[in-house]
């Protein structure tokens, strides 16, 4: 391939996800210089996805691997699960605008009143992708998976800091909800589908549950707790 | 069709929260039949709280599982009344409870009570400072009733809840290591205060450092197993850092659900009916009277009328002024002519902190919702407000009530928000940083009140309440003080690094998280012009209506105000136990 080229992660193509195939030719190559990545656990080979399409899932995947950058502090956010964590979100009640209320008219917001478009989350993230890749196209000649390591964050920064224009959608409410959801995908509980065999909690020291601390609270006061962090599965 | 009819009885309870569950009990044991009417579920500690489920940041904290569903209603919100409103589309500076327990099953725990000088707020100001110190604007009021006449019932809430503290003036006599500037007790807390955590004893330390008189937070998270005046028993905290936002898996953490429900559950003189959406009260203008409510039964969708001798709303503040809006009782308040009572004074909390970030291991994920360190020598008039441009104030404290790490994982000030270098620096501070808030009153302010919504409906039809608020000049001042006494304690406290303050400068925002600490709307006092209720939380308009809850405030108090709103609750039960219903009528003439 040339010089300048990163394909995205073929694996998006077609449904087929080898999600552990770091190094396997997939990876930016910045993230192939880093140092030993910690191990997580083996997923399936094949990994469906329940409402992405192949492309929105190549644009979450190249989006988390920005924001989570595989490190010797964790893999990447793909590798942790973010992309089926937030596949799995859209797809469900959350994703398709439950608790949201949805009634017009929608009037001339701002920014305090929070989000206040008639989409939800499901279509709110539909027209974003598009959006972003419609813009990094406009930018750079072609969408945000197919950008070089710098090129995304760039364009992750350009719309963090409201300088990318984008047609019909803001970027910063949408740069804030891809980064929200990449922390959900990466910090919540494995059953989620994100957070791999509790990477992030182990990243942190955060012991998980049950956490009935009680008499050893005080014992425990001004020490380092280093013990196995526990989740839901790890109870049920 | 008109609603399906049902039989009389003697009380209906719109809302089983705190104040509902407290006065069906009340009322029961006086011999009164009693409906319990509750919007959401059942909810039943031992199957809705237990682990591991309940361990869940993303299903109650992110997505708020045990709240009101805002698809099927919220409310409406505009920085000044010549503003449209916009819908609150998703929770954001809060988010109001729901179902059997209500607000009381999601709280931290925070038990205070109000300074004796909150309850004659205006008439304490004018006599120190001067009438002519009091800002137009700044419409505080006194209550009514006195710390003393309220003493008693606040014993009787912290002997329901078990709560954990230290008392600070026990009959007049000051108490080491208790709060010293305290209302005086009759007694001591049914609890000992829970185990201090590692950023509550940096508190303590810096506090006294500045020669600052920290204390033990007044907790209803039970430090041990405790038999309420129930008979009802909590457990022990187990420390898990899962309070707010959650039910209480071990049973610690007091809620009318394991405090009062199984004894009312068990009274055949009380009927709970559930997924019942009170939408009107059925008010006889002539008579100056509800005959009873008319509710939604959300299962079937059949609309039924339960008449009853005694309407008592017990809702959240929000439901309880939509109810007597809609009903036509009571003026509407005008912010211009600053006349009418319904909606009037509407307050929240003016919360503000500063992060530290410290060498010491602060296991954030070792906690309690009552980060168990606080000061109140900068609360309501505990200092001297002359010159400072404000009046209120707050109490301080680490505010650090577990270490879910969605969301609690700060990092030092221009720290990049991803990428590796985030990664780094939040792995790096973890475990090594906690915030020093202010917990700020706010003060009544003529542009904040409460009204319904001309243009949003909730999923039945009925218009949402309109929130008009935003800060106001004495908040903003006062929230500035605040903080700078933050910063004062978290630099005595040897902090490495300090984040940006925050004190509130900027408008009123639903995006980031505030405080459910919302008060007014239908509030007590002595004067029915300037006033909803009376001293009893009893309508001045109608006789046989009493109204609960933090909608009764005049103004909020930089406290929590749970403990208040519970005194009051049993405050107005013993005025109807043992005066109303002997004699049926206006408990106090105008």
């Amino acid at each position: 391939m040339a010089e300048n080229e990163v394909p995205r992660r073929d694996f998006l193509k077609g449904g087929a996800l080898a999600a552990t195939a770091l190094g396997a030719g997939a990876l930016p190559r910045a993230a192939e210089a880093q140092p030993a990545v910690p191990a997580v656990a083996a997923a399936p080979t094949t990994e469906p996805l329940l409402t992405l399409t192949a492309d929105e899932a190549a644009f979450f995947s190249a989006v988390y691997d920005t924001i989570i950058p595989a490190d010797n502090l964790s893999p990447s956010g793909t590798d942790c699960g973010c992309v089926a964590y937030i596949d799995r979100q859209l797809a469900g009640a959350w994703g398709n605008g439950a608790k949201l209320y949805r009634n017009g008219p929608f009037l001339p917001a701002k920014p305090e009143h929070g989000y206040q478009l008639p989409l939800s989350p499901r279509e709110y993230f539909a027209a974003g992708i598009k959006a972003a890749n419609a813009w990094a196209v406009k930018t750079y000649g072609k969408t945000f998976d197919r950008l070089l390591p710098a090129d995304r964050a760039k364009t992750l920064a350009a719309m963090e800091t409201d300088q990318a224009q984008f047609d019909g959608l803001e970027a910063k409410p949408f740069f804030e909800a891809l980064l929200q959801s990449a922390m959900e995908g990466f910090f919540a509980d494995p059953m989620y589908g994100g957070n791999r065999n509790k990477v992030s909690w182990r990243m942190l020291g955060y012991p998980g549950l049950p956490a009935t601390w009680g008499s050893k609270a005080e014992a425990l006061r001004g020490k380092k707790v280093s013990i196995e962090p526990q989740s839901i599965a790890d109870f049920s | 069709m008109a609603p399906r009819k049902l039989r009389a009885v003697d009380a209906v309870m719109v809302g089983m929260g705190w104040t509902g569950s407290i006065m069906a009990r009340e009322l029961t044991k006086a011999g009164l039949s009693v409906v319990g009417l509750e919007r959401g579920a059942y909810r039943s500690p031992h199957e809705d709280f237990a682990l591991p489920g309940i361990r869940d940041e993303l299903k109650y904290r992110l997505r708020f599982q045990l709240m009101l569903d805002n698809a099927t209603e919220t409310i409406s919100m505009r920085h000044t009344p010549d503003e449209d409103a916009l819908p609150m589309r998703r929770w954001g500076a809060f988010p109001l409870g729901d179902g059997v327990g209500g607000a009381g099953t999601h709280w931290n725990g925070v038990t205070w009570r109000n300074l004796p000088s909150e309850f004659v707020l205006r008439s304490h100001l004018e006599n120190r400072y001067g009438k002519g110190a009091i800002p137009a604007d700044l419409t505080v009021q006194d209550w009514g009733v006195t710390y003393d006449d309220l003493e008693p019932y606040y014993e009787r809430f912290e002997k329901l809840c078990g709560t954990s503290g230290k008392a600070g003036n026990l009959r007049g006599a000051m108490q080491e290591g208790g709060n010293p500037f305290e209302g005086p007790r009759q007694n001591e807390y049914p609890n000992k205060p829970l185990v201090m955590s590692q950023a509550g004893l940096i508190f303590t330390q810096a506090a006294k450092k500045l020669g600052w008189h920290p204390f033990p937070t007044p907790s209803s998270n039970n430090s041990a197993a405790y038999t309420n005046i129930e008979g009802q028993t909590l457990g022990a905290c187990q420390y898990c850092g899962h309070c707010e936002y959650f039910g209480c898996e071990s049973n610690s953490k007091a809620s009318p659900n394991i405090c009062i429900m199984p004894v009312l559950m068990a009274d055949n003189r009380f009927e709970l009916r559930t997924h019942a959406y009170v939408k009107s009260l059925v008010y006889d203008k002539r008579a100056k009277k509800v005959r009873g409510v008319v509710y939604i039964n959300r299962e079937t969708g059949e609309e039924l009328e339960q008449p009853a001798d005694m309407v008592v709303l017990c809702a959240y503040p929000f439901n309880n002024v939509s109810l007597l809006l809609s009903a036509g009782i009571g003026q509407p308040y005008d912010p211009r002519t600053g006349r009418g009572v319904i909606g009037k004074n509407f307050c929240l909390q003016v919360m503000s902190s500063v992060q530290l970030f410290v060498d010491d291991e602060i296991n954030p994920f070792i906690g309690t919702g009552v980060n168990p360190a606080a000061l109140d020598d900068f609360q309501g008039d505990n200092f001297d407000h002359t010159g400072l441009g404000f009046f209120g104030g707050g109490y301080l404290y680490p505010s650090i009530s577990g270490g879910r790490p969605i969301q609690v994982r700060a990092v030092p000030p221009g720290t990049p928000r991803w990428g590796s270098k985030w990664k780094e620096e939040t792995t790096r501070w973890y475990n090594h940083t906690f915030p020093i808030s202010a917990h700020g009153a706010s003060y009544a302010w003529r542009t904040n009140y409460l009204d319904l919504d001309p243009n949003y409906k909730d999923a039945v039809g009925r218009p949402l309440v309109r929130m008009t608020y935003n800060y106001s000049p004495n908040d903003r001042k006062m929230s500035q003080y605040l903080t700078d006494r933050a910063v004062e304690l978290a630099r005595a406290a040897n902090a490495k690094v300090l984040g940006t303050p925050q004190p509130r400068t900027g408008n009123f925002d639903n995006i980031n998280g505030q405080s459910s600490h919302h008060t007014g709307g239908v509030i007590m006092g002595t004067d029915p012009r300037t006033s909803a209720l009376n001293r009893y939380l009893q309508s001045w308009d109608v006789s046989n209506l009493f109204v609960m809850g933090g909608a009764a405030f005049p103004q909020n108090p930089g406290y929590n105000p749970t403990g208040t709103i519970a005194a009051l609750a049993y405050w107005s039960a013993n005025a109807i136990t043992t005066q109303y219903l002997k004699n049926p009528g206006a408990l106090m003439h105008a």
